[in-house]
């Protein structure tokens, strides 16, 4: 198999340049070490994050020569992880983190577990203990391999320098083709102080890797079929798409069957928001309209999408009516919680081109009238828009604040989230007209993501503003990386939705344990002690730091956040605490519950 | 439930027994028996696995195990289409009234006894898990000491092999 030509991170509707993977470095002798830094300025790495440590300081020493390589120093391993994981998954592009072993390599197993569930295009190297020592309970020994296994796409154990090259290589190959995901290699550090030859490129074997990319044809023509004959289809969007980099089929082929859009939060961009097929996110808490036409619908045209819980809702109440097609890159996905009537295993890029020209000939033999689901669809539209009421403690209203964050900034912003609420209203509010300008910890749920994530996407990008939109929770667990922001003029903007408590943990306990808040208050907000206070914090990492407790103080506070680009700059919205996420389905019971505000569920149409 | 039987053409690396186990744990699919040996292609091991699954659990065990890097091709080997055998070595209790009623026993099942000491036997036999199965109802009685059983192994009836076509591109 030809793997030399996919070496390099395949272009993903970028501008960048792919690197040359022609070049070829003559037999030459070097330390493991050595060939670690070669091997990424050969793979076209440009920008790396990490952390030395005792295991790995053999590859610190030749870093420093590197020209080719940025090595962005964080201030936990965790840290360099997530800013991997924003890096790539703004640009598509392998994003790369380098720690050492033992305790930096575990802190590193949150971020790999987050890539692992959303997908993201991740090489983790970590160094080892010397191989004469594994295995004795050895100074900072930790089996990562052994750790990092239910949570990788691939990891490998390098005890040879000379397999430094060829690993590599593979790791990112594996990391970069056919589902996106993470992959780990750990190397000891003899193999990186041994010398051996190095050459480029390297040999890689990988006989049991072969990702589907080119879907069946029998089976295109059979989707496109159901397709031209189905009355009320929808189309279900998930991340893959924007993994895939198939935005632009995905609108050609939208646009051909007139069906709508609906886009998971994984895939929040992939489709316009201000295109009139787009309904919404589906979902937990997503939109009425989407929530109710994936129930509604006769057919699911499922793109790169997974059937995640949090969409469902009850599985075996979801979309109770509908045939599914399920198109994805992973056949493992096609089938695991739903059947699919027509399995589509291949490339959305590729497999939506090709849908969209069997779709044209079978609907020129099936007239198909589509009109009585489109009012539908537009009453529930008019009757449930996405809004939110207006506080009643007098504080401000958080989605108010992200609705201006995302409207004074624009669709070119990219947008990086925390989880909780703060996470499902930046999902909601802010317009998305573009591929990777939303990016949040989707599958893991990770608190903690935004600040970091948000750095690498600002070093990937660093002509795009980037918001990290955070809680003040999600904000406590990462922000030392504004260190890293202020003292590598990385100059991302962070809005700290500030509710003083752990927001969606504490809407469950009003919703569901009768409003007793067991440790979900954190001092940090409105007429609270403010431990630790979020403008002092700022100051004190070299960022501009800027409070807002009032509407009128928030447009102000939003544009000189714009205007600044000198330096990370924080803002702490002080909102209200009472605020919740609406629409909600409750959890485990069918999506025809959607309730569109407290005790507020919309009337469900159970067929025609 | 039915036991059905994968066998795995893998590549012979470090840790991939523990890959293959972590996912059948993870998914909570069963393991009923587990195999694994070299193969007649240098770097290639083969594991047989006995899964407990209904039809659609299994779809999603092959594809699950596919996704490992180091699982080449696995093919599903039910027993009208491959020969199946187990091996089990059991030690019995015998005393100068009982040798001779096991030593029956082992004719009859064709077993053999591979270890000889006054109070004992140690017995070796071979088949598809009914037999081995009725074998150890017989010795019962007379005091099962101790019992080690391989994992089911599998191959392919005919002239085909699990390894053909996996190199030829």
């Amino acid at each position: 198999m030809n793997v030399e030509s996919s070496l390099a991170p395949p272009p993903r509707d970028k501008n960048t340049s792919p690197p040359s993977v022609s070049q070829v470095v003559p037999p030459t002798t070097m330390t493991g070490a050595q060939a670690v830094v070669r091997s990424l300025e050969m793979l076209g790495i440009t920008d790396v994050f990490g952390l030395p440590g005792g295991a790995i300081l053999p590859v610190y020493d030749p870093l420093l020569d590197s020209t080719k390589l940025r090595h962005i120093l964080v201030r936990h391993e965790q840290g360099a992880g997530h800013a991997a994981q924003g890096y790539a998954a703004s640009t598509g592009q392998l994003g790369v983190a380098i720690v050492t072993s033992g305790p930096g390599a575990t802190n590193l197993v949150t971020a790999i577990a987050d890539a692992h569930m959303d997908s993201v295009p991740l090489l983790a190297i970590t160094g080892q203990v010397f191989s004469t020592l594994m295995g004795t309970d050895a100074f900072q020994e930790a089996d990562i391999v052994g750790i990092t296994m239910p949570i990788t796409k691939h990891s490998f154990l390098v005890r040879r320098a000379e397999d430094i090259p060829g690993t590599i290589a593979a790791a990112a190959h594996i990391a970069n083709t056919g589902r996106p995901g993470p992959v780990l290699v750990d190397i000891t550090k003899d193999a990186q102080q041994d010398t051996f030859s190095f050459s480029w490129p390297p040999k890689i074997d990988l006989p049991g890797y072969r990702p589907i990319t080119k879907a069946h044809g029998k089976q295109v023509t059979a989707a496109a079929q159901l397709i031209a004959e189905a009355k009320r289809p929808v189309l279900y969007v998930g991340g893959g798409i924007i993994r895939a980099g198939a935005s632009a089929e995905l609108r050609a082929f939208a646009t051909a069957t007139g069906a709508p859009v609906v886009t998971t939060l994984m895939a929040r961009g992939a489709f316009p928001d201000s295109h009139p097929q787009h309904l919404g996110m589906p979902g937990m808490h997503g939109t009425v309209p989407a929530v109710l036409a994936l129930q509604e619908a006769d057919l699911l045209i499922v793109l790169g999408a997974r059937f995640d819980d949090r969409v469902t809702g009850k599985a075996s109440l979801f979309a109770p009516f509908a045939k599914v097609i399920h198109v994805d890159i992973d056949p493992a996905e096609i089938g695991k919680i739903r059947a699919a009537d027509v399995p589509i295993v291949g490339d959305a890029k590729e497999v939506l081109p090709e849908l969209l020209s069997e779709y044209t000939l079978a609907a020129k033999t099936t007239p198909r009238d589509t009109t009585a689901w489109w009012e539908r669809l537009n009453e529930l539209r008019s009757e449930y828009p996405l809004g939110y009421s207006p506080t009643t403690d007098g504080l401000l209203a958080p989605q108010y604040v992200i609705s201006r964050i995302g409207e004074l900034t624009g669709p070119e912003g990219v947008y990086v989230a925390g989880v909780g609420q703060h996470q499902m209203w930046a999902a909601q509010f802010i317009t998305y007209e573009r591929p990777n300008s939303w990016l949040s910890s989707g599958g893991a749920g990770t608190m903690g993501y935004a600040v970091p994530a948000a750095m690498g996407v600002k070093v990937a990008e660093p002509n795009r503003t980037v918001w990290a939109i955070d809680g003040d929770g999600c904000f406590q667990m990462t922000n030392q990386e504004l260190a890293t922001c202020s003292l590598n003029h990385i100059p991302i903007k962070v809005a700290i939705i500030n509710n003083s408590s752990l927001g969606m943990v504490r809407q469950w306990q009003a919703l569901f344990y009768d409003g007793r808040y067991s440790n979900t208050d954190l001092n940090t907000g409105y007429d609270t002690v403010r431990i630790p206070d979020f403008v002092k914090l700022a100051e004190a990492y070299g960022c501009l730091g800027i409070r807002v407790t009032t509407e009128d103080e928030v447009d102000a506070a939003i544009k000189l956040a714009l205007e600044t680009n000198d330096k990370p700059v924080v803002i702490d919205f002080v909102v209200s605490a009472d605020a919740m996420v609406w629409p909600m389905v409750p959890q485990g019971v069918s999506n025809n519950y959607v309730q569109y505000a407290r005790d507020h569920a919309p009337a469900f149409s159970e067929e025609d | 439930m039915t036991a059905r039987v994968l066998s795995l053409l893998v590549e012979d690396k470090p840790g991939l027994l523990t890959r293959v186990a972590g996912l059948f744990a993870r998914r909570g699919f069963n393991i009923e028996s587990l195999a694994v040996g070299h193969t007649e292609i240098e770097g290639l091991s083969r594991i047989t696995v006995v899964v407990d699954v209904d039809e659609l659990p299994l779809e999603q065990v092959t594809k699950q195990l596919n996704k490992l890097i180091n699982v080449i091709k696995i093919v599903e080997l039910d027993s009208a289409q491959a020969v199946q055998r187990e091996h089990m070595l059991i030690k019995v209790r015998v005393d100068n009234s009982t040798r001779s009623h096991v030593l029956e026993a082992v004719s009859l099942f064709r077993a053999r006894v591979v270890d000889v000491s006054t109070d004992a036997l140690v017995i070796e036999v071979t088949g598809d898990s009914g037999k081995v199965t009725a074998f150890l109802r017989v010795l019962e009685p007379y005091g099962i000491r101790e019992i080690a059983q391989s994992g089911l192994l599998a191959i392919g009836r005919g002239p085909k092999s699990i390894t053909e076509r996996v190199f030829r591109n």
